[in-house]
C-alpha cells in the first residue's frame, strides 16, 4: 500500500439553505494519521463523507494524489471508508465480508479467500475467519471492518468515530492498535471523533472545526500549547477562558495558580475566588472556582502540592497565573 | 430454551394460567378441528349416513386410477398439477412484484408519511367484497369489454381476445391484483430492518446497484420472501371461489375438489381431499423453511 496526499480546496457542502461545510481548504499530507475534531454538527462527517464519495460536493474540489477526485464514486477514489457502527454484513462469514471488494470486482474464490485471510492475519483475526459478525466483540468487528476497509489497498483509509462504540477500557486498547497499524501501513488516515483526548492521543495533524469551518489545525501540542481561539480552547479542554488586555486571553488550567487569601491584598494581576468544589483525580487534584472575572474557572494541583495545605470548598483564594503562561487568544473582548 | 432458566412446570400454575388463552383458542380453532377432519377422513359413507369405521375408501377412491392410467394422469392428479401450476405463476408473479414495490417503498420512499400513504394504496384492492370485486373484472376483460374494445378500436387486434376473462389468465390475475400485498408486507418488514450503512458499506467497497440488491439485499430479505410466500402459496392452493369465478367454473382446483363433495355431503371424501390438500402445503412449506430456518432469522 501506498500513501498519497489529500487536498480538499474551497470545499462546500450545502444542505438546502443551510451550509454544513464552509469552503474549508485543508492539506494532509501522504502518511499522516489527520483527526477532524469539533463538536456534533460541526460538519465534520460531512467532510469525511465528501472525501469518501457517499456526498456530494456541492462546490470545491478534491485531490487525491494527482488526480481530482471530485466526482468519482467511492471504489474509484482509492479510499475506503470504516463506518461508526461498522456496517459488516450479516449474513457473510468474516471472510466473505473482508473478501467484498474482490468479489465485487470479480476476483476468483482462491484468489479473494487468500487476500482476506491475509488481511485477518494483519489484525489478528485469522482464527475468526468462518464466524458471522454476530458472534464477535465490538472490539473484533472493528478489527474485522479495518480489515475489510483495507482490502481495496486504499491511499487514504477514513475512519466515521471508529472507537465511539467500543467500552472505554478497549477505546484505549484500540486506538494505540489504530496508531501501530497507521504508521506500518505509512498510509494517511483521516479520522473523525468528538473525543479531544482521541485526538491528541493519535494524532500529528489535528483539524479542529466549528460551524462548518476550520478554526484551527496543527499538531496537538501547537493545539493544546496555543489555542487560536476561545472555542479551540474550550474545546481541547484544559485551559480557563479570562479577560485579558485587548483580547480575551487563555491560561492551562496545571498553569493557574491558587494561593489562601490570608487578609493580605491580592497580588497585581490577580483574581479572587471562591472554591466551588474539589475533585480527587489521582495524580492531581481538580478545583472548581467561582469568581466574578469569568463565569468558571479550573485549576488543577498536583496531589502532593494540594495535601500539603489543603483547601475546601468556600475558601477564599487568590488566582494567578505568571505573564509567560497567558496565551492571547483571536477573540476580542465582547462587552 | 436454555437448561438455566426454570421450565413452567417449576414455575407452578401461574405460567400454565398466562399460557392458558393462546393454549384454548389454539386448541379449539386449530387442533380440535384438524383431528375431527383426520379421523373423518377414514369414515365410511353411503347414500344416506356417514359411517364411522376405520377406511382406506376415501384416500383409495380420491387416488382411484392414477397408477394404471399412467403415464396419463388420473382426474386428483390432473387438478392438483392445474392448482400447483396456477400457485406457481401467481406465486413467481407476487414475488417479483411485492419484491419490486416493497424496495421502492423502503428504499426510495424517504419520508414515514408517504410510505403509509403509498401502503394504504396497496390495500386498495382489499376495500370491497370478494364478489363485486370479480364481477367487476367482466366489463374490463370480457368479450366485448373494455380491454377488448380498446384493442380492436386501435387496430391491434381483428376479433376479441377469449382467453382474457374465464381463463387460467383471468384466475392469475385477481390473485396477483389480490395477494401480492400479502408479499409486499413481510418483505416490506424485513427490508426497513436494513441498515443503510451496508447499503453504503457496499457501495464503498465497488458493488454497483444490482451487485447490492443481490448479494446484500436478497439474502438479507429472504425471512420476507419465505413468509410472503408462504402466505401466497397457502392462500392460492386452497382457494376454490376465485379460481371457480374467475375461471367460469371451468377450471378444476384442490379446492374445488373439496367443496364438491361438501356440497353433495359427502363428509369423508372431503376430509380425505382436505387432508391430502394439507399434506401437499405442508411439503411445499417445509421446502421453502429448507431454504431458511425463519425461527432463527426472525
Amino acid at each position: 500500500m501506498k500513501g498519497a496526499a489529500l487536498e480538499l480546496v474551497a470545499v462546500t457542502k450545502r444542505y438546502g439553505d443551510t451550509v454544513a461545510v464552509d469552503t474549508i481548504d485543508l492539506k494532509v499530507p501522504a502518511g499522516d494519521y489527520c483527526c477532524l475534531i469539533g463538536p456534533s454538527g460541526c460538519g465534520k462527517t460531512s467532510t469525511l463523507r465528501m472525501i469518501a464519495g457517499h456526498e456530494s460536493v456541492s462546490a470545491g474540489d478534491i485531490i487525491l494524489g494527482n488526480a481530482n477526485v471530485t466526482l468519482l464514486p467511492p471504489a474509484r477514489r482509492g479510499t475506503a471508508m470504516m463506518f461508526q457502527s461498522y456496517a459488516l454484513f450479516p449474513h457473510l462469514s468474516v471472510l466473505d465480508n473482508v473478501a467484498f471488494s474482490m468479489k465485487m470486482a470479480g476476483a476468483p474464490k482462491a484468489e479473494r479467500h487468500a487476500k482476506a485471510a491475509q488481511l485477518l492475519g494483519l489484525v489478528d483475526m485469522g482464527k475468526y475467519a468462518q464466524r458471522l459478525p454476530a458472534q464477535l466483540s465490538g472490539g473484533q468487528q472493528q478489527r474485522v471492518a479495518l480489515a475489510r476497509a483495507l482490502i481495496t489497498e486504499p491511499q487514504i483509509l477514513l475512519l466515521d468515530e471508529p472507537l465511539s462504540a467500543l467500552d472505554p477500557f478497549l477505546r484505549v486498547k484500540m486506538r494505540a492498535e489504530l496508531k501501530r497499524l497507521q504508521k506500518e501501513l505509512g498510509i494517511s488516515f483521516i479520522h473523525v471523533t468528538h473525543g479531544q483526548d482521541e485526538a491528541m492521543a493519535l494524532a500529528d495533524l489535528i483539524v479542529v472545526m466549528n460551524n462548518g469551518r476550520i478554526e484551527q489545525r496543527g499538531t496537538p501540542p501547537q493545539i493544546f500549547t496555543k489555542p487560536a481561539t476561545e472555542f479551540v480552547a474550550r474545546f481541547i479542554g484544559g485551559h480557563n477562558v479570562l479577560p485579558g488586555e485587548g483580547c480575551k486571553i487563555a491560561v492551562r488550567t496545571d498553569r493557574t495558580q491558587v494561593g489562601r487569601l490570608n487578609g493580605q491584598g491580592l497580588a497585581a494581576g490577580a483574581l479572587e475566588a471562591r472554591i466551588r468544589d474539589v475533585e480527587y483525580q489521582g495524580t492531581y487534584v481538580q478545583l472548581g472556582l467561582a469568581s466574578d472575572a469569568a463565569s468558571e474557572l479550573i485549576a488543577t494541583v498536583p496531589e502532593e502540592a494540594f495535601f500539603a495545605d489543603p483547601l475546601n470548598p468556600g475558601d477564599r483564594v487568590s488566582v494567578s497565573w505568571r505573564p509567560a503562561d497567558a496565551h492571547r487568544l483571536a477573540d476580542p473582548i465582547t462587552v | 430454551m436454555a437448561a438455566t432458566q426454570d421450565s413452567p412446570l417449576e414455575q407452578g400454575p401461574l405460567a400454565w394460567l398466562q399460557a392458558l388463552p393462546l393454549a384454548l383458542i389454539f386448541g379449539v380453532f386449530f387442533v380440535v378441528p384438524l383431528v375431527l377432519t383426520v379421523i373423518v377422513s377414514v369414515w365410511n359413507y353411503d347414500e344416506y349416513q356417514i359411517i364411522p369405521d376405520i377406511t382406506s375408501r376415501n384416500y383409495v377412491e380420491a387416488f382411484e386410477g392414477c397408477l394404471s392410467q399412467l403415464p396419463a394422469l388420473c382426474t386428483t392428479l390432473k387438478t392438483y398439477a392445474t392448482t400447483l401450476r396456477i400457485s406457481i405463476t401467481v406465486w413467481a408473479i407476487t414475488l417479483v412484484l411485492g419484491f419490486a414495490v416493497a424496495y421502492f417503498l423502503a428504499f426510495h420512499v424517504r419520508s414515514q408519511t408517504m410510505q403509509m400513504a403509498l401502503f394504504l394504496v396497496c390495500t386498495i384492492p382489499f376495500w370491497t367484497s370478494n364478489v363485486i370485486r370479480m364481477i367487476s373484472w367482466i366489463p374490463l376483460l370480457g368479450r366485448n369489454g373494455l380491454v377488448n374494445q380498446t384493442l380492436e378500436g386501435a387496430g391491434l387486434i381483428g376479433s376479441p381476445i377469449e382467453w382474457l376473462l374465464f381463463s387460467e389468465f383471468s384466475v392469475i390475475l385477481a390473485f396477483v391484483h389480490l395477494y401480492t400485498l400479502f408479499m409486499i408486507v413481510p418483505i416490506f418488514n424485513s427490508m426497513m430492518r436494513i441498515d443503510r450503512a451496508l447499503i453504503e458499506a457496499a457501495y464503498d467497497a465497488g458493488a454497483s446497484g444490482w451487485q447490492t440488491l443481490w448479494n446484500i439485499i436478497v439474502p438479507l430479505t429472504k425471512p420476507g420472501i419465505v413468509i410472503g410466500s408462504i402466505f401466497v402459496i397457502t392462500i392460492v392452493m386452497g382457494d376454490f371461489i376465485t379460481i371457480g369465478v374467475m375461471g367460469g367454473q371451468q377450471i378444476a382446483s384442490a379446492g374445488k375438489l373439496i367443496n364438491t363433495h361438501m356440497g353433495a355431503l359427502q363428509f369423508p371424501p372431503a376430509a380425505a381431499h382436505a387432508v391430502i390438500l394439507l399434506a401437499t402445503v405442508l411439503v411445499i412449506i417445509w421446502g421453502l423453511t429448507r431454504i431458511l430456518d425463519i425461527r432463527k432469522e426472525l
